[in-house]
């Protein structure tokens, strides 16, 4: 019989000692270090100005360290070169809080557009297109116009487009700044269930503290760049 | 597969995108057109001077002028001489006597000054007329005929071909310097299309690139626009070649200035050069729409 030893890598990312100090002087981030497992589902929680949003960016190579190591699925990050940064951004979905959609394109287009691109048969997007609108419960509204849309419904668009290439990490930048709390909720909901049905590792910045007390998840902290707390689950406390 | 579904994307978004700045794009479209109808005629009048330079070089004739005091018997022994040389196709003898009575036949004035010359005092010479085989080698051949007794002195063509070639020389160098000046013109205004079209596709570009599309991915429609451009540019000059260089070479049957100069017979002429247009106009295309999503595109 043989025996299989398979080393599981479990740590998804792996940051150690970055900092992060911006072209003006400002430095974002002190020494952070930590690791995100497969599959979890974090929020990245804190203040204005404490650093979430820059934290994410070093995540997705929209911005580099200064200083430090990140590795992303595998991949060095910090030591990626410019034109190599697609293959990062594949193992990626990234949501921000102002949707960024296509206004001239529909649901289905916008949606399509994500594999498009990369090259994908017609048939298999829109196997896939379909399948994402129906996580995020637009399957209804596949012909309509983003400008026809709620703000709530707008969001669920940019989430499907997010996830529509199957990503390992999806990242969402206070992707319910824009929306009110019950709606908030609502998208935090989809993001959860896209956690548990695809397995999909789910990293959320934001304020929010009532999201954060209600779902009680994997919390990081961050305060002024600093990394304050991080525990397996928890509320948003200072 | 992948990657003819890319092309097949970045071809349909480059034919959107020309129709979309429609006002922009006919203006790089009629540069390109104007630039290429002078390049097609450039071409057309090159090939053609080639090809009349060339038909004119098989009837140089070397004109071998002899001594004077030459009798007809060194004349039959040169004769055979110059018959046995390797380059020589074909000669011909003219004495001095029927030179002269042929040019008092061309012009009353010769005629007038001629009629008192007699035998002695003609100052003409005896020649031959010499067809060569080889044009390449007629200098050559010139030279060593030269060096024979009782030769006086050789002469050929090669100085009309040479003042003629000259000419044509400086017409295409004027036209050489508008051709650059118009792709320059040309080039500029593609760029300026095709930077319009990424501006306004910037957040497409962005989505795309947060996607995790290439930069190959990126860049190809760009490129491509370019080309499509260049393109349509090209379909006025490749209809002006094929039908005005067949209505051209119809009215004149084939013949400039009195059967002086033949013009290339237009098939598969026309085709030729349609063809060379056309890649032309997809170069200048390219290169405008590469310097663009070079210096725009920041990838
Ligand atoms: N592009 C930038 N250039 C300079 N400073 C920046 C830039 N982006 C963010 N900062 C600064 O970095 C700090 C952290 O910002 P950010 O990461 O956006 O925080 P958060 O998302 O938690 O509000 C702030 O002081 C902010 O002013
Ligand atoms: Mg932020």
């Amino acid at each position: 019989m043989k025996v299989m030893v398979m080393i599981k890598p479990m740590d998804l990312i792996r940051v150690r000692n970055v900092n992060k100090q911006y072209k003006n002087g400002v430095t974002a981030i002190y020494d952070l270090s930590l690791n995100i497992k497969k599959g979890s589902f974090v929020f990245v929680i804190g203040g204005s100005g404490s650093g979430k949003s820059t934290f994410i960016k070093m995540l997705y190579r929209e911005e580099k360290p200064t200083s430090g190591e990140i590795i992303v699925g595998g991949i060095n990050v910090a030591k990626l070169r410019n034109a190599k940064v697609y293959k990062l951004r594949r193992k990626l979905g990234i949501v921000f809080q102002d949707y960024r959609l296509l206004p001239k394109q529909t649901v289905y287009e916008n949606v399509a557009f994500a594999m498009e691109v990369l090259g994908s048969p017609k048939q298999e997007t829109r196997r896939k297109v379909l399948k994402a609108l129906e996580l995020v419960g637009l399957k209804g509204k596949i012909h309509n116009y983003p400008d026809q849309l709620s703000g709530g419904e707008q969001q669920r668009v940019a989430i499907a487009r997010a996830i529509v290439n199957e990503p390992k990490i999806l990242l969402c930048d206070e992707p319910t700044g824009n929306l009110d709390p019950e709606r908030s909720i609502e998208i935090v909901k989809v993001l959860d269930e896209i956690n548990k049905t695809c397995g999909t590792t789910i990293i959320m910045a934001t304020h929010d503290k009532d999201i954060v007390n209600t779902m009680q998840k994997e919390i990081i902290l961050l305060k002024d760049g600093r990394l304050i707390k991080h525990a397996e689950k928890g509320g948003y406390e200072e | 597969m992948k990657f003819l579904r890319l092309l097949k994307r970045s071809i349909r978004e480059a034919f959107k995108s020309v129709f979309r700045n429609f006002s922009l794009s006919l203006a790089s479209i009629s540069c390109i057109t104007i630039t290429l109808i002078i390049v097609a005629a450039s071409i057309i009048i090159t090939f053609n001077l080639q090809n009349f330079t060339s038909e004119m070089e098989k009837d140089l004739t070397i004109v071998v002028f002899l001594d004077n005091n030459i009798n007809e018997e060194e004349i039959d022994t040169l004769m055979t001489e110059l018959r046995d040389m390797s380059n020589v196709e074909s000669l011909t003898y003219q004495s001095k006597a029927s030179i002269k009575e042929e040019m008092r036949k061309e012009s009353e004035v010769f005629d007038e000054v001629m009629s008192t010359w007699s035998d002695e005092d003609n100052p003409l010479k005896d020649t031959f007329q010499i067809k060569v085989k080889d044009v390449e080698k007629i200098s050559d051949t010139a030279e060593s005929i030269e060096k024979m007794e009782e030769v006086s002195s050789v002469k050929y063509g090669e100085g009309m071909v040479d003042n003629l070639l000259l000419a044509f020389e400086s017409i295409q160098k004027i036209s050489y310097g508008v051709v650059i000046a118009l792709v320059l013109v040309t080039v500029f205004l593609i760029i300026n299309t095709i930077k319009l079209t990424i501006f306004s596709r910037k957040r497409e570009i962005s989505i795309m690139r947060l996607v995790g599309a290439s930069n190959f991915m990126i860049k190809t429609p760009f490129i491509v626009e370019g080309m499509v451009l260049g393109m349509f540019g090209s379909i006025i000059p490749i209809l002006i070649i094929c039908f005005g260089y067949v209505a051209l070479y119809d009215h004149t049957n084939g013949y400039l200035y009195s059967q002086m100069i033949t013009l290339i017979e237009p098939e598969p002429f026309i085709y030729m050069i349609s063809g060379i247009i056309l890649v032309i106009g997809i170069i200048v295309g390219m290169v405008g729409s590469a310097s663009a999503v070079r210096k725009y595109l920041k990838i």
